[in-house]
């Protein structure tokens, strides 16, 4: 063969391969979360149907893309979570992971797909250092972090009056940040810390810890723990009836199923932060209803629908660039502002920090409840300039080169 | 649990003569084995070997020690953790090469394993496993509040690096053949130990420990010795894998990880050479393969426990060996 008609060849060919290409985009979004293990009530198949729902509403098949939605479980495992990550970008041809709840099994993730350039929008995990020090030009950090928890929680409830403090915080590095950094707001607002008291992780009786924070009188008890322990802490706060006595109860990191599953008569008074409540207006109630069809009733927290909107942003970027090139879409991402039914207008920032409102709530009486997921009530919205990190404190090697 | 049971047991695998031709046979499984591992990265995902080895390691570095010493330790994820941590640590912060954070995490895992030893040696059964169950819990609970290990987000992003400066481990199949290297080593090491006139005592330890003591033997020097090889090997193993997968975490000092390699080896079969590695390929498969069944994973894995305990007892290489009437 000459080499002229090897070129025309292979123009051809190339022809042949973008006009493929433009018919049908082939995505593959890989679902990774705790399956089966503590926080599988947070993420797990909740996270999958909403990915679903994202790809469905999008009429991704009408618009020529192909997306095929898979599912697995990291059992909060940072080697499972990277084996699996590893293996899905090797050998499954995922391009996205999203979710990943559990901070350790997200930096490994972040880090693996860094390496690989794909693409990670997260939802799950609540490090802020996934958009600081350890950021990444393929992570979107969706839905909330650690900053954002201690700024709402924090900033909101010293605002409404609760200007002493009193931290029950757990003893290792992720309770000794949530409280450094919450202690840090409360007092920039004008509020005071006047004890803490650190609390073995993981503990079953807190009894005597709380003893001691009701003893100091201060009006917010700020619960710097996570899981189990603030499941265990605000059962037994209840038994003590800290909130009757005129204490407010401040969960840092607690998600709407843990209220429900505690039951309002446990957790009333209790206040927290989350940047999705499924009643807030009549686009989000219209979506958890559609949801909660699918999942026997229960209703979406903030990580769900952080995994729908994630989709939903994802697939539009993917739309216009008619293509998947990790690069040009995240650029597109970034470049795009977001707009869906569940966060309302937002953006995604340089160091892949996803912009949206936070939302103060308080658990309901029983009595005000009308429903078994009517559990909590919205104190107050905080803008999302106010409630994530800013740019300029940021530590992220990627900001200011974008 | 189990341990109750191993140590009233007569001893799997007792000591008997190896029928002719077992040296021979098992040269050839040997072999067998080494094929095995070229060919592997070509049929399966190499990440997904390199942890089945990593695994298998570990396995056998407790095997070893229950196996062969009828020393149930509930503690060995201290060893196989903090080496981990010592190799993540030493290769990312002092820049160390794979080789030399390997190195040092497995010095580390040895010193770990004397300390632990000498004092976990003093009691037999189901004492020794709480004694040893206990100092572990101490290195979790280091581990969780030291400032080096990152607490629960544990040590990310360990650079590969280059094995002797040449072998540039970033390349999964190279990093492969590395981890197959050792693990080769690691192998030819514990059955050079179990076949050694040191693991004929051990042997007869295990089997009767008075009789041991009255022929003269000085029981807590052996016990100690097998001790200190396991927690090294069970060290080589965890740094290894804070090298493969790049990161070192809670998960593995956790006890939990203790578990793992006793569920491998009795999968395997408890007390013969090449069990824990069947075992460990069988546990991690499921955990790997089955992932997308979620919850379903666990209740798997409870029923192949239950269905190994309940129709071969000695396990799936046991019920080999009892076929082929050969020790494997």
């Amino acid at each position: 063969m000459n080499r002229g008609m090897l070129l025309v060849a292979a123009t051809a060919a190339t022809a042949f391969a973008t006009g493929v290409a433009e018919a049908q985009v082939t995505v593959k979004l890989g679902v990774l979360n705790d399956r089966s293990g503590v926080y599988s009530d947070i993420g797990g198949e909740g996270s999958a149907v909403a990915a679903r729902m994202a790809v469905e509403d999008f009429k991704a098949a009408e618009k020529g893309l192909k997306v095929e939605v898979v599912a697995a479980d990291h059992q909060n495992k940072p080697d499972v979570g990277s084996n699996i990550a590893r293996q899905w970008y090797d050998q499954d041809g995922v391009d996205v992971i999203l979710d990943v709840p559990t901070s350790s099994v997200a930096l490994a993730i972040n880090q693996i797909t860094r390496d690989k350039n794909k693409i990670f929008l997260n939802s799950g995990a609540a490090s802020s250092d996934l958009t600081g020090a350890q950021c990444s030009p393929n992570t979107v950090h969706w839905t909330y972090d650690t900053v954002q928890l201690a700024n709402v929680t924090g900033g909101a409830m010293v605002r409404q009056g609760g200007n002493t403090w009193f931290f029950l915080t757990a003893d290792y590095a992720f309770g000794h940040a949530l409280e450094r950094d919450t202690a840090a707001v409360v007092t920039k607002n004008g509020g005071k810390i006047v004890g803490s008291v650190k609390t073995p992780f993981p503990s079953n009786d807190f009894s005597s810890f709380l003893l001691q924070a009701q003893a100091s009188k201060a009006k917010v008890i700020g619960l710097a723990n996570a899981g189990g322990d603030t499941v265990n802490s605000i059962k037994q706060a209840a038994e003590f009836g800290i909130t009757q006595g005129g204490q407010s109860l401040a969960g840092m990191l607690v998600f709407v199923n843990d209220v429900q599953a505690l039951g309002l008569k446990t957790a009333q008074g209790l206040v927290f932060s989350e940047t999705f409540y499924w009643d807030e207006n009549d686009a989000t109630r219209a979506w958890s209803r559609r949801y909660g069809e699918r999942m026997g009733g229960k209703m979406p927290n903030m990580t769900n629908a952080g995994v729908y909107s994630s989709v939903l942003h994802y697939l539009k970027a993917v739309e216009a660039e008619k293509s998947k090139d990790p690069q040009k879409v995240m650029a597109r991402m970034k470049a795009t502002p977001t707009d869906d039914p569940l966060f309302g207008k937002g953006s995604v920032r340089s160091d892949g920090r996803k912009m949206h409102d936070a939302f103060l709530l308080e658990v309901k009486k029983p009595e005000e409840s009308k429903g078994p997921w009517d559990v909590a009530k919205i104190l107050a919205k905080v803008p999302a300039e106010q409630t994530f990190r800013p740019l300029a404190e940021s530590n992220c090697p990627l900001v200011g080169k974008s | 649990m189990a341990n109750a049971s191993i140590a009233i047991e007569p001893p799997l695998g007792a000591v008997k003569r190896e029928p002719r031709g077992t040296a021979a046979f098992h040269r050839l499984i040997f072999v067998g084995l080494a094929v095995l591992l070229l060919v592997g990265p070509f049929l399966l995902y190499p990440v997904f070997l390199m942890k089945v080895l990593c695994f298998a390691l570990f396995a056998l570095a407790f095997n070893l020690l229950l196996g062969y010493g009828g020393l149930m330790s509930f503690g060995h994820a201290a060893f196989f953790g903090m080496a981990s941590y010592i190799s993540a640590y030493s290769a990312k912060v002092w820049g160390f090469p794979p080789e030399l954070a390997i190195l040092s995490g497995t010095v580390v895992a040895a010193l770990l394993g004397t300390l632990f030893g000498a004092l976990a040696i003093r009691r037999q059964g189901i004492y020794f496993a709480m004694i040893t169950l206990a100092l572990s819990q101490m290195v979790y609970f280091f581990s969780l509040q030291a400032k080096f290990t990152g607490g629960e987000d544990g040590i990310q992003a360990v650079p590969r690096g280059r094995m002797f400066g040449v072998l540039n481990l970033a390349n999964d199949l190279t990093l492969y053949f590395v981890v197959a290297a050792i693990f080769m080593f690691g192998l030819l090491a514990i059955y050079r130990i179990i076949h050694s006139p040191f693991g004929q005592v051990m042997k007869a330890i295990r089997d009767n420990e008075p009789r041991a003591i009255s022929l003269g033997y000085r029981v807590n020097q052996y016990k100690l010795t097998l001790f200190v090889l396991s927690a090294t090997l069970a060290g080589l193993a965890g740094a290894t894998k804070a090298i493969v997968f790049q990161l070192a975490s809670l998960t593995d000092v956790h006890w939990s990880m203790s578990g793992e390699p006793v569920l491998m080896t009795l999968v395997g079969g408890l007390g013969t050479v090449f069990g824990p590695i069947v075992g460990a390929a069988v546990i991690v498969a499921m955990q790997n393969y089955l992932a997308t069944l979620g919850a379903w994973v666990l209740v798997v894995q409870g029923v192949i426990f239950v269905v190994c305990v309940l129709m071969f007892r000695e396990g799936l290489v046991g019920l080999a060996a009892r076929l082929l009437k050969r020790p494997l």
